[in-house]
């Protein structure tokens, strides 16, 4: 009895994507069909890359039929990985090369305002998105992906993250559940993913078992480069535990809170004035302030509501969030430039640092604004919405050459 | 086709020294062909002919079709104001079979899907060629050589200019009308199957030997406004049904959502504001698609920030620039073509909305034209070349899809944009040489695509005014790599030596021909 198997998309509504159905015969060669709506231009291409990969994995006899609409090689390349997989038990891989741009660290202190979800089975979503300018693109493995599709996704995911060009953002993926998203974890940590969000943390322990999982990964494949972990706490138990769980590893940079399963952990609903979650997002605050990690808002789930984005992340920066999940690329600008100081906050802050650094040019141990003594945390807090505005631009590096001519 | 000669033309490509017969102008470059004679004029008729109380009903289209004269050989014409909701053009050609008559050229404005019905015509020999769009399946069936004279792409305003010129002689035009009344005036506006205005239908009713007008909304004279005068028309015919409404004018135009078109948008219009030209009293043109409507909408949050209204818009309309006109941000749509209810709303109870044709907007061969005097208009392409030549006629696989549009006649404006996505799936728009020119780079200025900008080198003045703008600015070669990585290098398609089409420039010379696609 042949065994065929079936990955990917194909249907209505689908681009840039590819459905590919597979079985391993043990005569007749490579007998593949293709459906292309770019066969004229790329369809002997699509052959032979389908005929190299079959070889990669030594098989020799196969039925593949691809339907394509469009697909770009490192999808068509992770589709027939993920058919093959199905088919036959193997360590090998066919990894595309890695482009340059997709091997750097990044910092613990960058900013994360607004970081875009893309599901990890849709790569369509995945090849613009760093052009809308997001702080990072999270190639989600978890509920974007429905169950039966997990395994082919791994493999759309970790060549995404070889070969996508997400201009400047923070590669991240959320990985399942602990444990079973453990296991995703082979599928992204050779390939130079710079964040890991950790769903529905509970305990320190879940955050230990990532990071031994990891250290394994990169023990065995001999890459070092840093990897930060980004709990999401989606229950009322993760609320309690909030502390515990940001400062269990010192690879933690940010901690998010997702609404959605902690209101139903609740046995509430979400509501837009959001008075449900309110303890809990400031409880997340408090604790990341506290383990001097960012501290990072739900999703704003309404694509086409900008105004009331605008009102949700205004109130989010209020409460001391320092960022913003996006499931939609015109949500980025909205969050990012909510999330920037405004015109007062500047002035204020250019003012204080200003007076910061005058008292330290004269020599004073005491900073003060007029009459008024300013506190060194007033001072800390100026000098980072200056830092802040410098970085997006607001104004320039040397803005106290220009101020103090004023 | 063997037996012609090539010629090369300005733009480096091989066009026949014959086509259908008649002499092929080769291209000559922009504004270098010099037209010579008069115009075209159709035998004088005499009041002696028709009826003095102005009643030219006759009982139905075959008996019009009849008195006209239709025989053998003869060319028809009809417009596409109703676009896919189009009931007549397929009624004239069933009748022509009917009658036996053979060997029609057919010469619409434009074609849609709802002829495809003519296929059959196309094969039995009823029509023997279509001078105008071959979109869709008409397009699939001529690229793959089945057509038997040579297709003729025109732009709106080469349609015109042939008219005008005599190059192409209507023998009987037909044309329905949303509105008309015996005598045969008639209007887009008033009736089920309003569609705006009846501008593509001007040259035909001014030139044709004879004009048929089709309505299913008669009205006692006066057919009040008369957009087509009675003056012109032979015969009216009463139909039951004209066309289909909601295929004519769509109840809901939509800006695109498409986070990557908005992104490109959003970069034209800041290109623009950063170039200076959306100042007081500019002039933009935007067609009907997701993007272009985009592109408007920017355009208007530039406008209010900066208190700043348009002098005028040029184009199709629809419901976002009557917006605009409505709250004031700009004084005049000077309209071609009406997309939307709200269009046609606006063009019948506005009189600050005002229709056109192709003769006042886009005819070369006049005394100037509207389209020129645009200040910047926004234009699509399905491939540009390195040298900013593009093509909006055929695919990257080869086949023949889509008319020109007003599009050639547009690149006269003073800046022309093509805002186009850098690939589309896999296949990258620009390339090393496009599959058919149809307008010359050095009228094709700035490519905004989503991953960066290339302006014309030849647009010293706008590279100079956006050099500090923050705009990110690359060179035309820059995206093609780009395009080239991401996607791969595309193969050629296998076309065959039959030329299936001509691509007239808006002189009426021929930029370039397609060729048959041999399938596999």
């Amino acid at each position: 009895m042949v065994k065929t198997v079936i990955v990917g998309n194909k249907g209505e509504g689908v681009r840039s994507d590819c459905a590919v159905t597979m079985e391993i015969t043990d005569q007749g060669g490579h007998n593949i069909r293709l459906n292309s709506k770019v066969s004229t231009l790329f369809g002997e291409e699509i052959i032979q890359q389908a005929k190299s990969i079959l070889h990669h994995f030594e098989i020799e006899h196969a039925n593949v039929t691809i339907d394509d609409t469009g697909a770009l090689g490192f999808v068509l390349a992770a589709r027939l990985e993920a058919a093959i997989k199905k088919l036959i038990d193997t360590d090998k891989q066919y990894l595309p090369e890695i482009i340059p741009a997709n091997t750097n660290e990044t910092k613990r202190e960058r900013f994360r305002f607004a970081r875009l979800y893309l599901p990890g089975n849709t790569p369509r979503l995945m090849i613009n998105a760093g052009l809308h300018s997001p702080d990072g693109v999270i190639l989600d493995l978890e509920d974007a992906v429905a169950i039966d599709r997990k395994h082919e996704a791994r493999y759309v995911v970790r060549n995404a993250l070889r070969v996508v060009d997400f201009k400047g953002a923070e590669r991240m993926v959320r990985i399942n559940q602990i444990p079973k998203g453990l296991e995703d974890l082979d599928y992204v940590v050779p390939h130079h993913v710079n964040l890991v969000l950790v769903p529905k943390a509970e305990s320190a322990d879940q955050i230990i078992q990532v990071n031994e999982r990891i250290t394994r990964i990169q023990t065995e494949s001999g890459s070092k480069h840093k990897i930060w972990l980004m709990p999401i706490i989606e229950s009322t138990l993760g609320v309690e535990k909030a502390y515990e769980i940001a400062t269990a590893a010192d690879n933690i940079v940010a901690m998010a809170i997702g609404l959605e399963d902690y209101t139903a952990d609740l046995f509430t609903r979400r509501t837009i004035e959001g008075e449900e979650s309110d303890f809990a997002r400031k409880r997340l605050v408090v604790a990341c302030r506290a383990a001097k990690i960012q501290p990072i808002d739900s999703v704003f789930s309404d694509v086409s509501d900008m105004e009331g984005l605008r009102q949700t992340v205004r109130k989010s920066k209020s409460l001391g969030f320092d960022g913003m999940g996006c499931i939609h690329p015109r949500q980025i600008k909205v969050i990012k430039e909510s999330f920037a100081p405004d015109e007062a906050e500047i002035e204020k802050a250019k003012k204080i640092v200003n007076a910061f650094h005058e008292a330290t040019e004269k020599g004073l141990g005491v900073v003060s604004l007029g009459t008024k003594m300013i506190d060194p945390p007033v001072v800390k807090r100026a000098q980072k919405t200056i830092n802040l505005a410098i970085t997006l631009g607001i104004i320039s590096k040397n803005w106290r050459d220009e101020y103090e001519q004023q | 086709m063997s037996n012609n000669n090539m010629m090369k033309n300005a733009v480096g490509r091989l066009v026949p020294d014959q086509i259908n017969g008649e002499k092929v102008i080769p291209f000559k470059g922009v504004g270098k062909h010099v037209p010579e004679g008069r115009k075209y004029a159709p035998p004088i008729p005499t009041c002696a002919d028709y009826p003095d109380d102005g009643n030219k009903l006759v009982s139905n289209l075959k008996e019009a079709l009849v008195k006209a004269g239709l025989k053998d050989g003869m060319t028809i014409s009809t417009h596409h104001h109703f676009r896919n909701g189009d009931l007549i053009a397929n009624q004239v050609f069933d009748t022509a079979k009917e009658l036996g008559v053979k060997n029609l050229r057919w010469f619409p404005s434009a074609s849609f899907p709802c002829h495809e019905h003519l296929i059959q015509y196309l094969e039995d020999g009823t029509i023997n060629r279509i001078e105008g769009s071959m979109n869709g399946p008409l397009g699939r069936f001529t690229s793959e050589g089945n057509m038997k004279g040579v297709g003729v792409l025109r732009s709106h305003g080469g349609r015109y200019q042939a008219v005008q010129d005599g190059e192409v002689h209507i023998d009987i035009a037909v044309i329905a009308a949303p509105a008309a009344d015996a005598f045969g005036n008639a209007n887009g506006v008033h009736g089920d199957a309003a569609c705006g205005l009846l501008g593509f239908a001007l040259a035909d009713s001014q030139y044709a030997d004879k004009v048929i007008m089709a309505t299913d909304n008669l009205v006692p004279f006066p057919c009040i406004p008369w957009q087509i005068h009675g003056n012109y028309v032979d015969y009216t015919v009463k139909v039951d049904k004209i066309g289909i409404s909601e295929k004519i004018v769509s109840g809901t135009t939509r800006i695109t959502k498409s986070p990557d078109r908005l992104l490109i948008a959003e970069m034209t219009a800041k290109f623009c504001d950063k170039a200076g030209i959306v100042k007081d009293g500019f002039s933009f043109q935007a067609g009907a698609g997701g993007t272009s409507l985009a592109i408007g909408n920017f355009l208007a949050d530039i406008m209010r920030n900066k208190g700043i209204k348009a002098r005028f818009l040029r184009g199709g309309s629809n419901k976002y620039p009557v917006q605009m006109l409505e709250e004031g941000l700009v004084d005049y749509i000077l309209d071609g073509q009406t997309f939307d209810l709200e269009g046609v709303r606006s063009m019948r109870d506005n009189p600050n909305h005002v229709n056109t044709s192709p003769f006042t907007s886009y005819n070369y061969h006049g005394k100037g034209n509207f389209a020129s005097m645009v200040d910047v208009v926004f234009l699509g392409a399905t491939e540009v070349d390195v040298n900013f030549n593009a093509n909006v006629v055929t695919h990257s696989d080869g086949y023949l899809l889509h008319g020109i549009g007003g599009w050639q006649n547009c690149l006269f404006s003073k800046c022309t944009i093509l805002p186009l996505p850098l690939f589309r799936d896999r296949i990258p728009v620009i390339k090393d040489e496009v599959t058919t020119i149809c307008g010359p780079g050095e009228l094709i200025d700035v490519i905004v695509t989503e991953r960066g900008i290339a302006i014309n080198p030849r647009r010293t003045d706008l590279i100079e005014k956006v050099k500090d703008s923050g705009l990110p600015l690359t060179t035309i070669e820059e995206l093609k790599t780009e395009a080239e990585q991401i996607c791969g290098v595309p193969a050629k398609p296998k076309i065959g030596d039959k030329v299936i089409a001509a691509i007239k420039w808006v002189d009426g010379t021929v930029i370039d021909v397609v060729r048959n696609i041999i399938k596999e």
